[in-house]
C-alpha cells in the first residue's frame, strides 16, 4: 500500500472522504445528452465563490458608515492596490451572477427540470433566487451613492405599503425614520454575513436534492429507468467526474473570456451594470431625475409600475410583484403536462414560453424607462401575459396533444 | 399505550408529555431570546432624538421660488406661490383624488384651500406618498412633458406621480393620498418653525 493510500484510509477511517468523492464527482452518473444549457449551474456555483472572495477582500477596505463610505469606494478605487480590479470583479460578478441564474433558470423551465421528483431543487433554487435579489438590493445601497440611496428608499418603502403594520415594518427595517447611517450599517451586517451564510445553506441543500434524484436532460426522461443490470449504473449515465468537470471547464474558459471583457472594458455596462447617478454621493433632499434599479429588477419593477393603486393605497402593486415570483414555486403542481421537455411538447406550451419570454425580457426594458402612459399599458399587457403563464398553466399543459417520448436519451 | 424496550415497559404517553413540554419550553426561551435582537433593529434612542424643530428664515424666498430644508432627514419644501399659481389652485379640483383634504395628511389648521397657514405659503414634506422619492418643483405651466393642461406643481421621477401646488395628489397616478404637511408655525413673519404646532392650535 502506498503512502498515500494509507493517508486516505486512514481519513476515510473517520471522516467519509473517499465515499464522498464517489457519490458526489467519480460516481455521479450524469445523463450523457447534456448540452449549452448545462453550463450554467456550475457557473453560478464559480460566480459564488468569486462574489465571496472579492467580497471579503472589499469589506478590508470598505467603511459602513454614511460618512465614510461612498469615499471609502473612491479609496479602493484609487488608492487600494489593485482595488479597482477586486471592486470590479465584485459589481461585474454581480450583474453576471443574474444573467447566469435567469439562463439556469430557463433551462429549467424548458426541460421540465422542476417536475416529479424534482420540486425541491426547483424550489430550493427559487429560494437562492431570492436570497439573491436580496443579497444585491443591500449590497447596492453600501456605495451610499444618489442611486444606492434612492433604490433602497424605494424598496424599502414597499414594505410602508403593507396595510396596518406597513409604517412600523419600514422604520423597524430602516432603523430611523428615513434610510441613514443605521441603514447603511444594518444592510452591511446582512450583505456580508447574514445572507452569505443563508445562500450557502441553500446551495448545499438545492446540490443534495439534485444528487439525490439525479439530473434532468433535454429529453426530459428518467435515466434511471434503464440500468446496466450488472452494475446497476444507468446506461445514459456517464459519471460527473471527469466528464463533466472537463465539459464545465470549458465553459468556464469561455464565460471568463466574457466576464474579463466587459470588467476590463466596459465595467460600467453604459450604466446597466453600474449606474450613472451612483457617481453622486447620496443626497437625502434630492432625487435623481431618473431613477431605475439594476437591469436585473426591472422586471418586477414593471410591475409594480403597471398596477395603479387602489382604495388609496399602492399595496395592490407590492402584492402583485410580490406573486410574480410566488408563482415560481407552484410550477412544478401547475403543469400537467403528460412530458417534461419542449422537446415533446406541442405548439401550445412553446407559444405560451415564447409569450413569457418576451414579456419578462419587455418588462425588464420597460422598468428601465421612465412612467410615460404608453409605456405603463406595455408594462400592464406584459404584467397579463406574465400572470397567464402561470395561471392557465394547468389547462394548457392538460389539453396539449404531446409527442412521445424516446426511451432512451437522443443526444 | 406501551412499547416493550430491554425488557421494561415505556411510558410513551409520558414520553410524548415530555417532549412536547420541553419544546413548548425551550420555543418559549428562543422566542424571549428573540425580543431583544428584533428590539434591537427599531430606531435608537439617538435617531428618535434626532427629530428636533427646525427654525427658517423664509424672507429670502421670492415670489414663485421654492426652498428645500432638511427636517427629520426629510425634505421640507417652503413655496412662495405667487397670485397667479394661488388663482390657478382652485380651477381643477375635478381632476384631484382628495381636493377637500379629507384624509389626515395635515394638521387641523391646513385642513383649507390651499392646505396653509398663510395662503402664499405652503410647507410640505417632499416625500411621495408612493414610494418615497422626492418629487421634483415644476412650476411652468402647460410644460411639454406634462400637458397642456399642466396647472404647476410637483412631478415625481420614479413613477411619475403629480401633486399641484397645494401638494394635493393627481388622479391616476401611482401616489394614493396628498403629500403630507408638517406642524408647523409662524414665529414672526419672516420666521417659521417647522416640526411643532402652534400653542392651542
Amino acid at each position: 500500500m502506498s503512502a498515500l493510500q494509507k493517508v486516505m484510509g486512514w481519513v476515510d477511517d473517520r471522516f467519509p472522504l473517499t465515499a464522498t468523492y464517489k457519490a458526489h464527482l467519480s460516481e455521479y452518473y450524469a445523463p450523457k445528452n447534456f448540452n449549452f444549457w448545462y453550463f450554467f449551474g456550475s457557473l453560478a456555483l464559480l460566480l459564488l465563490v468569486l462574489q465571496i472572495v472579492t467580497g471579503i477582500f472589499l469589506t478590508m477596505n470598505y467603511k459602513p458608515d454614511a460618512e465614510l463610505a461612498f469615499a471609502s469606494v473612491e479609496y479602493i478605487m484609487r488608492d487600494v492596490e489593485w482595488g479597482w480590479l477586486i471592486r470590479y470583479m465584485h459589481s461585474t460578478g454581480a450583474s453576471l451572477f443574474f444573467v447566469v441564474i435567469y439562463l439556469h433558470m430557463f433551462r429549467g423551465l424548458m426541460y421540465g427540470s422542476y417536475r416529479k421528483p424534482r420540486e425541491l431543487i426547483w424550489i430550493f433554487g427559487v429560494l437562492i433566487y431570492l436570497a439573491l435579489m436580496a443579497e444585491a438590493f443591500l449590497g447596492y445601497l453600501l456605495p451610499w451613492g444618489q442611486m444606492s440611496f434612492w433604490g433602497a428608499q424605494v424598496i424599502v418603502n414597499l414594505f410602508a405599503a403593507v396595510p396596518f403594520i406597513g409604517e412600523d415594518l419600514s422604520i423597524w427595517i430602516r432603523g430611523d425614520f428615513v434610510i441613514s447611517d443605521a441603514t447603511l450599517n444594518r444592510f452591511f451586517a446582512f450583505h456580508v454575513i447574514a445572507l452569505p451564510l443563508v445562500l450557502l445553506g441553500l446551495v448545499v441543500v438545492h446540490l443534495v436534492a439534485l444528487h439525490e434524484v439525479g439530473s434532468n436532460n433535454p429529453d426530459g426522461i428518467e435515466i434511471k429507468k434503464h440500468k446496466d443490470p450488472v452494475t446497476h449504473i444507468p446506461l445514459d449515465g456517464i459519471p460527473f467526474h471527469p466528464y463533466y468537470t472537463v465539459k464545465d471547464i470549458v465553459g468556464v474558459i469561455v464565460f471568463l473570456m466574457v466576464f474579463s471583457a466587459i470588467m476590463f472594458f466596459g465595467p460600467e455596462m453604459g450604466g446597466y451594470f453600474l449606474e450613472a447617478a451612483n457617481f453622486i454621493p447620496a443626497d437625502p433632499l434630492k432625487t435623481p431625475e431618473h431613477i431605475a434599479p439594476l437591469w436585473y429588477f426591472t422586471p418586477f419593477y414593471a410591475i409594480l409600475r403597471a398596477v395603479p393603486p387602489m382604495f388609496g393605497s399602492q399595496f395592490p402593486g407590492v402584492v402583485a410583484m410580490g406573486l410574480s415570483i410566488v408563482f415560481l414555486f407552484f410550477l412544478p403542481w401547475l403543469d400537467r403536462s403528460k412530458v417534461k421537455s419542449i422537446r415533446y411538447r406541442g405548439p401550445i406550451y412553446k407559444t405560451m414560453l415564447a409569450l413569457f419570454i418576451v414579456s419578462f425580457i419587455g418588462l425588464g426594458y420597460l422598468g428601465l424607462l421612465p412612467s410615460t402612459p404608453i409605456a405603463t399599458i406595455f408594462a400592464q399587457v406584459f404584467s397579463v401575459i406574465y400572470f397567464l403563464f402561470f395561471l392557465l398553466m394547468p389547462w394548457y399543459t392538460s389539453i396539449e396533444k404531446t409527442k412521445p417520448e424516446p426511451e432512451r436519451v437522443t443526444g | 399505550m406501551s412499547q416493550e424496550a430491554d425488557g421494561q415497559k415505556v411510558d410513551t404517553r409520558k414520553r410524548k408529555f415530555l417532549i412536547a413540554a420541553t419544546s413548548a419550553v425551550g420555543g418559549v426561551a428562543a422566542a424571549g431570546v428573540a425580543i431583544p435582537l428584533v428590539m434591537s433593529m427599531m430606531p435608537s434612542a439617538r435617531a428618535r432624538a434626532a427629530g428636533a424643530p427646525v427654525e427658517v428664515d423664509i424672507s429670502k424666498i421670492e415670489s414663485g421660488a421654492i426652498l428645500t430644508i432638511e427636517w427629520q432627514g426629510k425634505p421640507v419644501w417652503i413655496v412662495n406661490r405667487s397670485a397667479e399659481m394661488l388663482d390657478l389652485l382652485g380651477k381643477h379640483d375635478d381632476k384631484l383624488n382628495d381636493p377637500q383634504s379629507e384624509q389626515p395628511q395635515q394638521p387641523a389648521y391646513c385642513k383649507n384651500p390651499t392646505r396653509s397657514i398663510k395662503k402664499e405659503y405652503l410647507v410640505a414634506v417632499g416625500i411621495c406618498t408612493h414610494l418615497g422619492c422626492s418629487p421634483t418643483f415644476r412650476k411652468e405651466v402647460g410644460a411639454a412633458d406634462l400637458g397642456a393642461d399642466w396647472p404647476g406643481g410637483f412631478f415625481c421621477p420614479c413613477h411619475g406621480s403629480t401633486f399641484d401646488l397645494a401638494a394635493r395628489v393627481f388622479k391616476n397616478v401611482p401616489a394614493p393620498i396628498n403629500l403630507k404637511i408638517p406642524p408647523h408655525q409662524y414665529l414672526s413673519d419672516a420666521k417659521l418653525l417647522i416640526g411643532v404646532d402652534a400653542k392651542g392650535a
